[in-house]
């Protein structure tokens, strides 16, 4: 089995955690900028981490033959800062022509706050001024649906967006029809407790079979399992999915996707 | 995929869950205080769980009873944390 795992907050892993999604069947491994557990104090901050994540987390991966991509930006946790906000966006152009960047991500909402909102959308600018693909995360529990109807809203009013470049993270039962009904990729997390069990995450793919989905653990620092992926493609073939689905869906729908970056490689 | 297959992969799994949450509103009521509107909201999505019509979509109906409804941003964010269940205005 092959799948590139398309969401997975690799510097907060160890080395032992890019050694079993590469013996269980990981061909590329992508990495969006996230909130560290704690707030930085400066945008000097964000320019180490945007280093680590385009420098020398790559090389991380390459002792493991892993391909390894990231997405910038400032995390919707600490967008109550405006300050720092604008200050980290602004250092982003500098590292977008890096060649394992692929957009900007994962920008969204948190607690659906105006702040919150207000750095959403000059990400959303930034993206279309540099053409660039997002990667947007949805609130977590009582706040997605909510989060996920304003995000939409948003991308939706603005007419230098192509919906087919953006992914929507985070969906479940009850955002994921919205998501692809507005054209937009949807990605399904497999994450303990505050996300998706991989029984769900199949009952949703079987209620949206051909969709524009992908599946992803979004393992960081907290309680996550960077082999939630392998781990569902399993339970799909107990189910009676064939490898041939399961290979559209965790391999050949996030090439189609990341395709879209001039950065992506495909990998062999 | 057949009925009897569905239920020979996820009914023990199931099961447990069910004796589990059964566990836990049985530990909420030993504990000593009150309810909070975490727990009537809970029971208000146990009773959205039994409840017929609206097609099989059982899921997407206890999750929109935990869901904030309203639309329009708050003014500040109270926390980073969601807690799993919006707090409406009680009376």
């Amino acid at each position: 089995m092959r799948y590139i795992e398309p969401h997975a907050h690799m510097v907060s892993r160890t080395t032992d955690d890019y050694e079993a999604i590469v013996l269980a069947g990981c061909k590329a491994v992508c990495e969006p900028a996230f909130w560290a557990g704690f707030d930085r104090g400066s945008g000097e901050g964000f320019r180490d981490y945007f280093a680590q994540l385009t420098e020398h987390e790559p090389k991380r991966a390459a002792k493991y033959l892993l391909p390894h991509y990231c997405w910038l930006c400032i995390n919707p946790k600490e967008s109550e800062n405006l300050a720092l906000a604008d200050e980290v966006l602004s250092l982003i152009p500098e590292f977008l022509d890096r060649p394992g960047v692929l957009g900007i991500g994962e920008i969204g909402l948190n607690r659906n706050s105006r702040n919150e909102v207000a750095v959403f959308e000059k990400h959303v600018d930034l993206a279309a001024c540099h053409n660039q693909l997002i990667l947007v995360h949805t609130p977590h529990l009582e706040d997605k649906r909510k989060g996920t109807h304003i995000i939409l809203d948003i991308l939706k009013n603005d007419n230098r967006i192509d919906p087919s470049r953006v992914l929507i993270d985070h969906v479940e039962e009850h955002t994921v029809g919205m998501v692809l009904d507005a054209g937009f990729w949807g990605g399904i997390t497999l994450y303990p407790e505050s996300k998706c069990t991989p029984a769900r995450a199949i009952d949703i793919l079987e209620h949206h079979a051909g969709g524009n989905l992908w599946m992803n653990c979004a393992c960081d620092w907290g309680h996550s399992d960077p082999l939630a992926v392998p781990k569902t493609c399993l339970e799909m073939r107990r189910r009676g999915h064939d490898k041939d689905e399961i290979d559209h869906l965790v391999f050949q729908n996030p090439v189609r996707f990341l395709s879209q970056s001039p950065h992506f490689i495909v990998p062999s | 995929m057949q009925r009897s297959k569905v239920l020979d992969l996820y009914f023990v799994d199931a099961r447990s869950r069910l004796i589990d949450i059964a566990a836990f509103l049985d530990r909420v009521e030993r504990a000593e205080g009150d309810d909070d509107y975490r727990v009537r909201t809970f029971r208000e999505a146990l009773r959205a769980l039994v409840a017929e019509g609206n097609g099989s979509k059982r899921a997407e109906r206890v999750l929109m009873v935990f869901s904030d409804p309203t639309l329009e941003p708050v003014e500040l964010a109270e926390g980073k944390a969601a807690t799993g269940t919006w707090r409406r205005a009680e009376g």
